[in-house]
């Protein structure tokens, strides 16, 4: 193994993490308290509790999860995009190391990132609602699992994309929309039976509903479900990023 | 002693239809400094970016000191630097970052000593923490080379290197290609300046339409292409070269105050002798004389208009 290959790829990626503090970290942590002032205390106030949960600490598994999702696939993609962009991956092709490697490296930054900004946002959370956590080690195991998950996603669009406006398609217009559907904000008990069974089909709302039972104990799916749904997503990501590397999409001729 | 790169049947057609690299065996000897001449698109980089792993070839194989580049890429790729054509870097790091994050690319652990010592060589020490976006383009350039250099590789591939740098710049990189040599550094050059592979290369090859045209060594390439020039400057300048001359194929020059007459200096018989007879007879003197052997230039367009 290219042990040092791998921690210069790391390294660097956060590196760039650390020059780009403004928007990497602040922002998002900015945005996150936001949300916590409009729907935690604002909106909040008006609701009682939620499945016996106060709203505002409701929401916190869901803003955690909204984060971790658009960071995760964010940091992955720009990381493998930039090279691409520059030129400068001809550097990594050329180099002995192999795919699993490369991955490990990118990757592994990604959700070091996004893991780093979730719980940043946790310990936010905990100055706006008083915090409760069931299950802390499934709560760290559902932190990992999607951050490696969704940064596997985000590298694959960092493959596919050509330009930074693609770059954005995907968590803009997919990731962002579909985490507010996924129960976010709400439990999915609240909708009418219909759009229950449609928000089934919401990838998201199994991500929220196990990440929020290792919170709160409750959820709107099993939480066996909610794993072997991620569990999916990983599979799915790990063979589309086999896939690239075994035909050289975008990145070989 | 075995090649320090193999190139056996090698060849390679993009998806489009067009075919880059035709059917190519090379064998490039260890230590030494080879040229690799051709317009542009005749098929050089693809060649230096197979060998290299970035493009995939069509068929054939290449080996690095005995290693496949495919089945043991690690040990192939782990003795190869690239200086790409393209100024590419991230221009936002600073060149001590992005030297010592290409040599952990290549799998060496850090070894500031050798940056520090890389950077001083390439007079860059005094810009280590300088972003790349503040360097000028030659100082970029140079950087690219401490990157390839980086993981202390035993060839080094040199796509244009020195592309829009200055003269001094430029000698200075020669002189670096020589001390690498010295140092049993296998080098691999593709370059527009023909008096660069001329000046350095111990052997030349030469690639057209993505054929590998010609490889020899470079000496015996100019004494046995190098054709000769012999100028006679005149005591009157001439209007016309006369009809009786015709049959040595003349040129005027300066006005007429010179003649040239090119030759075989191989030839079992120059035609000198009887250029001279045939002047006096016609009455033609001349004050002095010169005679200039063919550049590699000379020599290379040459080749690529007939292989064209």
């Amino acid at each position: 193994m290219n042990l040092p290959a791998i921690i210069a790829i790391y390294k660097f990626e956060m590196a760039r993490w650390g020059r780009t503090f403004l928007q990497s970290l602040v922002a998002p942590v900015i945005a996150t308290s936001l949300y916590f002032v409009v729907f935690g205390a604002a909106i909040g106030s008006r609701i009682t509790e939620i499945e016996g949960i106060p709203y505002g600490a409701f929401i916190v598994p869901g803003l955690i999860m909204l984060m971790l999702l658009t960071q995760s696939v964010a940091n992955a993609s720009f990381g493998i995009y930039f090279p691409r962009f520059t030129g400068m991956i001809y550097e990594h092709l050329s180099a002995p190391i192999s795919p699993v490697e490369i991955v490990t490296g990118f990757v592994g930054a990604a959700a070091t990132k996004s893991i780093i900004l979730g719980l940043i946002i946790l310990a936010t959370a905990g100055l706006f609602v008083p915090l409760h956590i069931e299950h802390p080690f499934w709560m760290a195991g559902f932190l990992l699992l999607t951050a490696i998950t969704f940064s596997l996603l985000g590298f694959v669009i960092g493959i596919w994309a050509d330009g930074f406006e693609q770059l954005q398609l995907v968590p803009l217009l997919i990731i962002t929309p579909l985490t507010f559907l996924g129960g976010t904000f709400y439990s999915l008990n609240v909708l009418p039976p219909v759009w229950q069974t449609v928000s089934l089909f919401n990838p998201v709302v199994y991500l929220v509903s196990g990440f929020r039972w290792s919170f709160y104990g409750t959820s709107d799916v099993s939480v066996e479900v909610s794993l072997a749904m991620i569990g999916l997503f990983l599979a799915i990501g790990l063979v589309a990023v086999w896939w690239i590397f075994k035909t050289g999409y975008r990145l070989k001729n | 002693m075995p090649p320090m790169i193999s190139v056996k049947n090698l060849s390679k057609t993009y998806k489009s239809g067009f075919q880059a690299l035709k059917v190519t065996n090379l064998d490039i000897d260890k230590g030494e400094i080879f040229a690799l001449l051709g317009p542009n698109g005749a098929g050089k980089t693809t060649m230096i970016s197979i060998i290299c792993g970035i493009v995939t070839p069509s068929s054939g194989s290449v080996t690095v000191d005995g290693h496949n580049i495919i089945t043991d890429y690690r040990a192939a790729r782990s003795m190869i630097g690239l200086v790409p054509q393209e100024l590419t870097a991230d221009m936002f790091e600073t060149v001590w970052s992005t030297v010592t994050f290409s040599r952990g690319l290549f799998g060496k652990w850090p070894n500031p000593a050798h940056i520090e010592k890389l950077l001083k060589d390439l007079a860059l020490w005094d810009k280590k923490d300088s972003k790349l976006m503040t360097l000028s383009g030659g100082m970029k350039r140079r950087v690219m080379i401490a990157k390839a250099l980086s993981h202390e590789p035993s060839v080094l591939f040199l796509d244009e290197p020195t592309a829009g740098v200055d003269v001094e710049l430029r000698k200075d990189m020669w002189q670096l290609v020589r001390n690498l040599r010295d140092s049993a550094v296998t080098v691999i050059l593709t370059t527009h300046y023909i008096q660069e592979a001329e000046d350095m290369a111990d052997r030349i090859g030469v690639i057209n339409n993505g054929e590998l045209i010609l490889v020899e060594d470079k000496d015996e390439l100019m004494h046995k292409l190098g054709k000769k020039q012999l100028t006679l400057e005149l005591h009157e300048a001439l209007n016309e070269i006369p009809a009786e001359l015709a049959e040595h194929h003349l040129m005027r020059a300066n006005d007429g105050a010179e003649l040239i007459y090119t030759y075989d200096s191989q030839a079992p018989r120059t035609g000198i002798t009887g250029l001279l007879t045939d002047l006096a007879q016609a009455g033609i003197t001349f004050k002095d004389l010169d005679t200039t052997q063919r550049s590699l230039e000379d020599i290379f367009v040459d080749l690529v208009r007939r292989d064209g």
